[in-house]
């Protein structure tokens, strides 16, 4: 009963956070209202005791990702403060773009079978993780790990001075 | 007596007046946070003093002596001064983000307190995740001062907020290291059970003694963190006048000083609970009551050092600290962390592997060092060259 009511609230707070990216007029408040779209969903993985998951959700887009995008917005010529509307010559195709996207997501959603189960959270569920990364998804792992290098070595090659 | 105990015998009385068990769990816990923020508000007005009595002393100055015995009183002086201050907020400021930046920058530093252990069992919430949770409500002190330099108007405040992305991203890293070299030792992310983990005749359990390199590496870093001397680059006043903050008076101000000096009070209890033993002692395991003590005397000996460093060192600029971060600390996080970690998996016993690991950490600090001092050495004799001066490959 708690538990759905907490549900109820988080799961409300992080949708008008997500309103609110959409709608804000200025960037860097948009930037902000991701910030509490993000932590609405660490709430969320609380709530289901994904403790792991939630931490890992504040470091990684609150701690680096969300922090890049404000610093990208700051540095960013004439983004400083400027009111811009939500709308552009775009829209229309950003609009049909949104919906196809939408669609799918829901399609795919309701192919899913979800497993319901009444287990409880298993105490060492890190150390399982931290298996599971190097054991049995140590591919798919590793290779995230080669394309965020690539990206790193990409802004790098991008940012270089270039004095032949 | 027993922390635990007097805990455990509160929600007994609690059930006996004949409370619902959801009521008791709810009170409990709202008793528990308010004692955490007791301790941090008090311990800040403390420290505040105490800093300012060691720079003092340190600086052959006497430091506050006028307010109350030994000028104890001066932090209360000082906050009521700052209460009664015209509260200001500039024109063209944002408001809303302007007014929740101290509020965030004070209250991710009260949610820390929540996973420290201050004796055996006497922590906020005994996660599993303790250093990541860490790591992850210090990120968002990031998000608050890029909040405050953004939403002043103020180019030395937004300055200062850059500053504070460069600053507090980069040295984050070697942080984490440290930590994750401590987890591979200890096996777990619960501080508690990291601090349980260093028993040890005489406290030589203590990871300090077997990882002396990594304290060394996390201490660096830290002052980098906590954004002070001689990596105070986020409030330079000579540079910047005040960096992010500088838009900010009476209260708001306050909340922001706030959140620096318990932000190296946690900075030195991480400290202590990774490499000194957390609240190990003597006699702890008796009387967990000692494990209070004994914590908060560790704690306050960090925080002296914290405080003599800052007292002592000037300020470096800003390139030399980026690539002192990127060029000399985080390649050495990473070969303690390998050398760790290949030490670990050999499968010796303790003795052995905690000799090996000491053995490691000592190699690669000395290597260290020794590089640093040829770098140092080869820019003498060229006058011309800066310091860390940065350098792109050419392509």
């Amino acid at each position: 009963m708690v538990e759905q009511i907490l549900f109820l609230i988080i799961a409300a707070f992080t949708l008008l956070m997500g309103l609110g990216v959409v709608i804000a007029r200025n960037l860097f408040h948009a930037a902000l209202f991701l910030v509490g779209v993000f932590f609405g969903i660490a709430a969320l993985f609380i709530l289901l005791e994904a403790e792991f998951l939630a931490m890992a959700q504040i470091i990684i887009y609150i701690g680096a990702i969300a922090t890049l995008i404000v610093f990208a917005i700051m540095l960013s010529k004439g983004m400083m403060g400027r009111e811009s509307g939500a709308y552009n010559k775009q829209w229309y195709f950003a609009g049909g773009a949104m919906i196809f996207f939408f669609g799918l997501v829901s399609w795919l959603l309701a192919q899913m079978p979800f497993v319901i189960t009444n287990a409880s959270v298993p105490d060492d569920a890190i150390q399982q993780i931290g298996q599971g990364f190097v054991g049995h998804y140590v591919v798919p792992f590793e290779v995230a790990s080669v394309l965020l290098l690539v990206a790193l070595v990409g802004a790098i090659m991008l940012a270089r001075e270039r004095n032949s | 007596m027993d922390l635990r105990a007097l805990g455990e015998s509160f929600i007994a009385m609690l059930e006996n007046w004949g409370v619902p068990e959801g009521w008791v769990l709810l009170i409990n816990w709202l008793l528990g946070a308010i004692i955490l923020l007791a301790i941090a508000l008090l311990l800040a007005i403390f420290l505040i003093w105490f800093e300012r009595k060691v720079a003092g002393r340190v600086q052959d100055r006497l430091g506050p002596n006028r307010v109350g015995p030994f000028g104890l009183i001066q932090p209360f002086a000082d906050a009521f001064k700052l209460l009664t201050k015209e509260d200001i907020t500039p024109d063209s400021a944002d408001r809303i983000t302007y007014n929740l930046a101290p509020i965030i920058a004070v209250f991710h530093i009260i949610m820390l307190f929540a996973v420290i252990p201050f004796a055996d069992k006497v922590v906020g919430a005994n996660i599993n995740v303790g250093l990541l949770y860490l790591l992850a409500f210090g990120a968002l002190g990031t998000m608050a001062m890029l909040m405050a330099g953004w939403s002043s108007r103020n180019k030395y405040a937004l300055l200062g907020g850059f500053r504070v992305v460069a600053q507090l991203l980069s040295y984050e890293i070697p942080v984490g290291l440290a930590m994750l070299i401590v987890v591979l030792l200890s096996g777990t992310m619960n501080l508690n059970g990291i601090a349980q983990g260093q028993g040890g005749a005489f406290g030589l359990g203590w990871y300090v003694f077997v990882l002396p390199a990594v304290f060394i590496l996390y201490f660096v870093a830290a002052l980098a963190e906590g954004e002070r001397a001689p990596f105070d680059l986020l409030e330079a006043e000579s540079e910047i006048v005040a960096g992010y903050n500088i838009e900010y008076s009476a209260m708001k101000f306050a909340w922001f000083y706030l959140a620096f000096f318990l932000n190296t009070w946690v900075l030195s209890a991480v400290a202590v609970t990774l490499f000194f033993g957390g609240w190990q002692g003597p006699f702890a395991d008796q009387f967990p009551v000692l494990g209070v003590v004994y914590f908060f005397i560790k704690v306050f000996i960090m925080f002296f050092v914290f405080a003599w460093v800052r007292a002592t060192f000037p300020r470096l600029r800003i390139d030399q600290m980026m690539s002192f971060c990127w060029k000399v600390l985080v390649p050495m996080g990473l070969a303690l962390f390998l050398g760790v970690a290949i030490v670990l998996k050999l499968g010796l016993p303790a003795a052995i592997t905690y000799a090996l690991l000491f053995v490691v950490n000592v190699v690669i600090l000395v290597a260290t060092l020794k590089l640093l001092g040829n770098y140092t050495k080869d820019l003498s004799h060229n006058k011309n060259k800066r310091l860390f001066a940065p350098e792109l490959p050419r392509l």
